[in-house]
């Protein structure tokens, strides 16, 4: 249930904090631009997005996350919820869910020759090396954690040089028991498709 | 004998070939649609030349410009309840809807547009009127497709008029390649009952109905804001049964206006910027505020922060996303407004109010004789709006269908029009649409030919879509035309005199002989410059069988009170 204050005066000193919104929809061209011109309205940016299949086959998943108040994540989620393709829309708060970025770093292999310590830097931080073809001048370092941690590898490697480096959209799971295909049932025999 | 009923049924269930094009008029013939307005052009040319064949069986109007073809469906759809249907070329064709197609996304009206699209293998390519009219419409549409196979079309087609229909309404847009306009096809056709991800009528729980009925019950100062919500699950029946039963005082949003008779005792009036004033000033007085189909909009609310804030807020409302979107509901009812209304008449207790309905009384004796009296019956100076809409009122018994364009006449019109017959007041709520009314009159008296249907524009407006004369004439559509003449943009000009230190920027209009331009069109008008001749000018108009232009010229620079100023609270309402 919202909170009543959140829409009085002090809406403006709402904190903003991060958000992940979970999308369950169905696979259609163009869905992508539905859900996003609904932050653009509101001038929300997207820290995020990662789309995908989810366990049930022909229905897509969509993670966002968003840097708002809750007030306006909650908007958000209904317009979202209101696209006739989206099956439904959920938002978290950070403790609600698990959560993972996967990241690439790319390194000269002449670096790492003359830097043997960046292979125990990278062990240390969890990332593991991507096997690669022997013949390539870089090595491939590949990790998986939130946005910080993944940072922090970053640092300690740009002082040797990363040559690139990405990082995937957040992925999340809910800590909820709600599952897709129950979902679904309920979705193609409610009653609420008619008066 | 077997092998002949099995041939028999081979027969009947063997799926008719047709071409794309062909699909899609029968498609649109198996959803009952009797009117269609559209314009057409070199992507649609394969289903006007289908068209050509089913003019017998559907009634296609060619309008003057695409803005004209969606304005109208809106109005058809307004007036009748059904879906408003509009054919338009790819290109400028479909850019040429938008406003329209905006303007029924924001007032929950059910339209289906057809656009048709380049070949499919010229998308992207930019190629000769090509748009990307999906996207472009994305954020206006309730729903929009492209189809490229014409295997699809009678699928999509029940989707569409399915989704728009339902629910909250709103307009769908399907856009057909022209090869899947001439490709062959089977049709069949199903009528769309379920979308898994699209549930239009969410049920209300126990709960919450209970909840209402104690804050009801129990309410000393109760009362009800209701809006179009009311008039699109047609609860108007059973509001004006809730009314009556409870005896709470009800005020209208300009959208739903109509849904109770204007003089009902327990209808107090108009609610927001121009509207009246006890509804406002009451909002921020009452202990209970039961809102209805209405989506608490900027302009009933003005300043949210001093919006109702002593009062529980119950809200009924169909979309989700409306419900503590601007206030907050104590006790939200998410579900279709006729089902909730009539919950809620089996479990409310019989009650009235008669000291808090007097309080309203009260406060309209002071707007009476500080506004509506002398705006209505001014014994001197230039013809006022006011008594322009009075007279059309009195003389038309409150039976027509009154279609505003956006300004000062349309709060006008809407103030004083005593309307006695619900979806008889259609106008550009929510976008505002100056040249809104003309092309939607027309719509509106193809739906309902038995009824009077009078378009009202001020001068600023009519012109925005006067084209729509070449189609009035080209059928003669008997709509009746009044342009309240001021030689100003008179709201904005209100706005610079008021806010703007009567800077007045860009809003005084010269203006073309509207009765030279109407008798162009072969349209029989008049001019009327004097109060004596002001009432049997209207009585003309009203009793002509065919389509009729009155052009009133009013006094320059009238202005329209009462008003909340923007970003006040609707208490502060000034009356003048």
């Amino acid at each position: 249930m919202t909170d009543k204050s959140i829409y009085t005066e002090n809406d403006k000193k709402e904190e903003v904090r991060n958000f992940t919104i979970s999308i369950l929809s169905e696979n259609s061209i163009g869905l992508l631009h539905s859900i996003t011109i609904i932050f653009t309205r509101r001038k929300v940016n997207i820290e995020s997005i990662n789309a995908s299949d989810s366990e049930v086959m022909g229905v897509y998943r969509y993670t966002i996350v968003i840097k708002t108040t809750r007030s306006m994540a909650e908007k958000v989620v209904k317009q979202i919820e209101k696209l006739v393709d989206v099956l439904a829309s959920f938002l978290y708060e950070e403790d609600q869910i698990h959560y993972q970025e996967l990241a690439l770093y790319k390194i000269s292999k002449k670096i790492i020759d003359v830097n043997p310590e960046i292979i125990d830097i990278v062990n240390n931080h969890g990332a593991k090396i991507l096997p690669t073809e022997y013949d390539y001048e870089y090595t491939l370092f590949e990790k998986a954690g939130n946005r910080e941690s993944n940072r922090k590898l970053l640092k300690s490697l740009e002082t040797y040089g990363v040559s690139e480096f990405v990082s995937s959209g957040r992925i999340s799971v809910s800590k909820s028991k709600r599952e897709t295909i129950t979902l679904l049932n309920q979705l193609e025999t409610s009653d609420c498709n008619k008066i | 004998m077997e092998t002949e009923l099995q041939k028999e049924n081979m027969q009947t269930e063997e799926i008719k070939q047709v071409l794309g094009s062909e699909s899609l008029i029968l498609s649109l013939l198996e959803e009952g649609v009797e009117t269609i307005f559209g314009y057409p052009g070199g992507a649609i040319m394969p289903i006007y030349d289908a068209l050509y064949d089913y003019q017998d069986k559907v009634n296609h109007m060619l309008v003057r410009h695409e803005q004209g073809a969606i304005h109208a469906a809106q109005g058809y759809a307004r007036a009748s309840g059904k879906v408003g249907v509009c054919f338009a070329t790819s290109g400028p064709g479909a850019t040429n809807l938008l406003t329209g197609i905006a303007d029924a996304q924001i007032d929950s009206t059910a339209v289906v547009c057809i656009t048709g699209q380049v070949p499919s293998h010229l998308l992207g390519t930019d190629a000769f009127q090509e748009t990307d009219i999906i996207s472009i419409a994305k954020p206006v549409t309730k729903w929009s497709y492209q189809v490229t196979d014409p295997e699809e079309i009678p699928e999509i087609i029940a989707k569409a008029f399915y989704i728009a229909k339902s629910g909250r309404p709103g307009p769908v847009l399907v856009d057909i390649t022209k090869d899947a306009q001439i490709k062959k096809c089977s049709f069949k056709y199903q009528k769309c009952e379920r979308v898994r991800s699209y549930q239009p009528y969410p049920k209300f729980t126990e709960e919450s109905i209970n909840q209402a009925v104690e804050l009801i019950d129990n309410a000393k100062k109760p009362f009800i804001v209701y809006g179009q919500g009311v008039i699109i699950s047609e609860a108007e029946n059973e509001l004006k049964e809730f009314v009556e039963k409870t005896g709470i005082p009800a005020g209208w949003t300009i959208l739903g206006l109509s849904a109770m008779p204007t003089d009902h005792p327990l209808n107090v009036g108009m609610l927001g910027m121009h509207g009246n004033y006890a509804p406002n000033v009451k909002t921020n007085d009452c202990d209970v505020l039961i809102a209805i189909g209405m989506r608490f909009d900027d302009r009933v609310t003005g300043d949210l922060n001093r919006y109702a804030k002593q009062a529980k807020v119950i809200h009924i409302e169909i979309d989700k996303a409306e419900i503590n979107k601007n206030v907050y509901a104590d006790v939200p009812i998410n579900s279709d407004a006729k089902m909730v209304l009539k919950e809620l008449i089996s479990k409310v207790k019989p009650n009235s109010h008669d000291s808090w309905v007097q309080e309203f009384k009260d406060l309209d004796k002071m707007e009476i004789q500080k506004v509506i009296e002398p705006e209505t019956h001014p014994k001197s100076g230039k013809i006022k709006m006011a008594e322009v809409i009075r007279i059309i009122s009195e003389l038309s018994n409150g039976d027509a269908i009154i279609v505003t364009d956006v300004g000062q006449h349309q709060m006008i019109a809407m103030r004083y029009y005593n309307f006695k017959k619900n979806r008889s007041n259609i106008t550009s709520g929510g976008f505002g649409t100056m040249g809104f009314a003309l092309p939607s009159a027309i719509g509106a008296k193809v739906a309902m030919p038995e009824r009077q249907v009078i378009s009202v524009s001020g001068d600023g407006g009519f012109q925005m879509t006067l084209q729509e004369l070449g189609t009035i004439f080209q059928y003669k559509i008997p709509v009746k035309i009044v342009i309240l003449n001021n030689h100003f943009l008179g709201m904005v000009r209100q706005w610079q005199q008021l806010f703007f230190e009567k800077r007045y920027s860009f809003t005084e209009m010269v203006n073309p002989d509207f009765i030279t331009i109407a008798k162009g069109f072969s349209i029989e008008a008049k001019q009327v410059n004097e109060r004596e001749d002001l009432e049997s000018s209207i009585k003309t108009m009203l009793d002509s069988k065919s389509s009729y232009l009155l052009e009133v010229v009013v006094e320059k620079e009238d202005n329209v009170f009462p008003m909340v100023p923007s970003g006040e609270s609707v208490s502060n309402i000034r009356l003048s």
